[in-house]
């Protein structure tokens, strides 16, 4: 018991400090890189939220989704809408797309949250390829795979100017994920993350205590659809013109993939392990071009195979126990 | 009644393509129900079988005989490798099988599209197989009246081994328990490296008897996966009657569907995924090994 309390002080500490780091480090890289970078950066914080999204479920309830692209392609296009019919102020889109997130993932969430295991990764998988097919048939909203074509930039607030720059798209970027991690992270330490982490740890027992695990999970379901959908309406403003590629079973997967490699329960893990995917697709994009999928591919058995109980068993925390 | 009439094409249509996944998607619920594996490149065995067909076929009964043999042949071997590459994962869980497997059909799906192209691809068939067959008033498509009669033959011979077989009592056993299976003087490695080479086998026979129905491409693999995820938690995981049942419904769901409300046909799929989710607890033994 003090043992498992421990862990997670420390785990706590690190995660400030590493934070913290993260964060200035972060803050000067418009000084340091170029437009192109800072642009795949401001990418990379959007997906970033996705990896967070996918990273509270899986570290605090052992539910490893392969289906939150669909509530981040849900903000994603209702920020490009919003946009097209003249709202550019940023407040607004994100909690639009907070919102649409959120109403998504209550009407799924009923059937989502009955679900553990193997059942709840296919069904996952099945609501992330749905979405991907709509947004590759609704071609009055999404443009089909031709893309949503250019669109108008982002204000940052009332009466600012909208931020076509590289660098003011990336620092909204930055300040809006240090936000939505800070309120992530406490309610991850709070009681909410207690009841659910209760919950995975013995969901007989909690039944047992009287708690409505039904709810609660549903209550995670939603919150995390919610950083999804305020990640893909950061991927909407910061890179104005969204492809249904971006929000596809590979997007995912790659997530999923970066929350392992950096340790299922800890949000500025699944971030940095995230920026680690990124970088090597972009690499392989530029230095082995179309090969790039060879270079994922690899990618994924190597993480599969060397990085077992090493990384805090990370594996065993989210993975579903095999069937004995 | 004529109205009607005009959709029975379809129906059989629907069959056929029921019937395509149902084979491919009674592999994917072996592998999963009896050795204990998620394998998200089952899609990419498919079109292996479905590329091994194209390739080999020259218009002649010979050629098809002996694309639809290497097909499965092909897809036997995809499937005992597989069993060696999960193998070290056994204590590892769904998850790292799920990212494993992932990784391989990314793997060989580039490696199937830089051999044979992007496109989608169809084998050469006898002529015989190609001319519609009038019956009734309507036409149907030759070959997948053909292939109704082969894959049902194969899902009754499939079904009376795992039935009245002693190999069917062994890998039965194995669900069961695994530990006795090894008392009684059976390996359970090698029951487990069988079982996913016949998953294997399955999916690359339907690649390449199927191929004329669906033709191997990215695409393809990646909807037949999709499509025998869904007939998997329809039918109750690694329930192989279930499965029939469900591929059957969701064949109809695919080419009715598509006849009838084309804009709907996709999404009618997932929604019946969810509803049989809601209305069925899932099997206790599945719940991922928490009490």
């Amino acid at each position: 018991m003090t043992d498992s309390t421990r862990s997670l002080t420390t785990r706590l500490l690190d995660a400030r400090l590493v934070g913290v780091l993260i964060i200035a480090l972060l803050a000067s890289m418009p000084f340091v890189v170029d437009a192109y970078t800072l642009s795949s950066l401001s990418e990379v914080l959007a997906m970033g939220l996705l990896a967070v999204s996918v990273a509270v479920m899986a570290g605090n309830a052992a539910l490893p989704s392969l289906g939150q692209v669909a509530p981040y392609a849900v903000g994603m296009y209702t920020t490009v809408v919003l946009i097209r019919s003249g709202w550019t102020v940023g407040p607004v889109l994100l909690l639009a797309s907070a919102a649409a997130a959120a109403l998504f993932c209550l009407i799924l969430g009923f059937a989502v949250v009955r679900t553990r295991g193997v059942v709840f990764l296919m069904l996952t998988l099945a609501i992330g390829e749905l979405a991907y097919q709509v947004s590759q048939r609704w071609k009055s909203v999404t443009g089909g795979t031709d893309g949503s074509g250019r669109y108008d930039a982002t204000q940052m607030f009332w009466g600012t100017e909208p931020m076509v720059k590289p660098e003011s798209i990336y620092w909204y970027c930055l300040a809006v994920a240090v936000i939505v991690v800070l309120i992530v992270a406490r309610l991850v330490s709070g009681t909410p993350g207690k009841l659910v982490r209760g919950i995975r740890d013995n969901e007989a027992r909690m039944r047992a205590d009287g708690h409505r695990v039904g709810h609660y999970l549903l209550g995670l379901y939603v919150g995390a659809g919610v950083v999804a959908g305020i990640g893909g309406s950061l991927m909407a403003s910061s890179q104005r013109m969204v492809f249904p590629s971006d929000s596809n079973f590979n997007i995912s997967a790659l997530v999923l993939m970066a929350v392992v490699i950096g340790g299922a329960a800890s949000l500025n893990g699944a971030i940095v392990g995230l920026g680690v995917v990124m970088l090597l697709r972009d690499w392989s994009n530029t230095a082995v071009a179309e090969h790039s999928p060879l270079v994922l591919g690899v990618l994924f058995i190597v993480v599969v195979y060397l990085l077992p109980g090493g990384f805090a068993g990370a594996a065993s925390r989210i993975g579903l126990k095999a069937v004995p | 009644m004529e109205f009607l009439d005009g959709y029975i094409p379809h129906v059989i249509g629907g069959i056929a393509y029921g019937l395509l996944l149902f084979t491919v998607a009674s592999g994917l619920t072996l592998a999963f129900g009896v050795a204990d594996v998620l394998n998200l490149s089952h899609g990419s065995i498919f079109a292996l079988g479905g590329y091994i067909a194209y390739a080999l076929t020259d218009g002649t009964w010979t050629g098809l005989v002996l694309a639809v043999l290497a097909g499965t042949a092909a897809g036997a071997l995809f499937g005992g490798g597989l069993s060696i590459a999960v193998a070290p994962l056994a204590k590892r869980g769904h998850l790292a099988q799920a990212l494993l497997t992932f990784g391989i059909a990314m793997i060989v799906g580039h490696l199937l599209v830089i051999a044979f192209g992007s496109g989608e691809k169809r084998p050469t068939l006898p002529s015989e197989l190609t001319q519609p067959v009038l019956f009734g008033g309507n036409y149907y498509a030759g070959y997948h009246l053909l292939f109704i009669v082969i894959a049902g033959m194969l899902a009754v011979i499939g079904w009376l081994v795992i039935t009245r077989s002693k190999a069917g009592a062994r890998v039965r056993a194995m669900v069961d328990d695994r530990q006795m299976v090894a008392t009684l003087g059976t390996n359970p490695k090698l029951v487990l490296a069988g079982v996913l080479a016949v998953a294997g086998a399955l999916a690359g026979l339907a690649g390449a008897l199927g191929a004329p129905i669906l033709g191997p491409s990215q695409g393809a693999a990646n909807m037949v996966l999709m499509q025998s995820l869904i007939i998997v938690v329809l039918g109750g995981l690694g329930s192989v009657g279930g499965a029939f049942i469900a591929a059957l419904v969701v064949g109809q769901v695919h080419t009715l569907g598509v006849a009838l409300a084309p804009q709907w046909a996709p999404y009618l799929l997932f929604g019946a995924m969810a509803v049989a989710l809601l209305i069925r607890k899932p099997p206790p033994l599945l719940l991922g090994g928490r009490a």
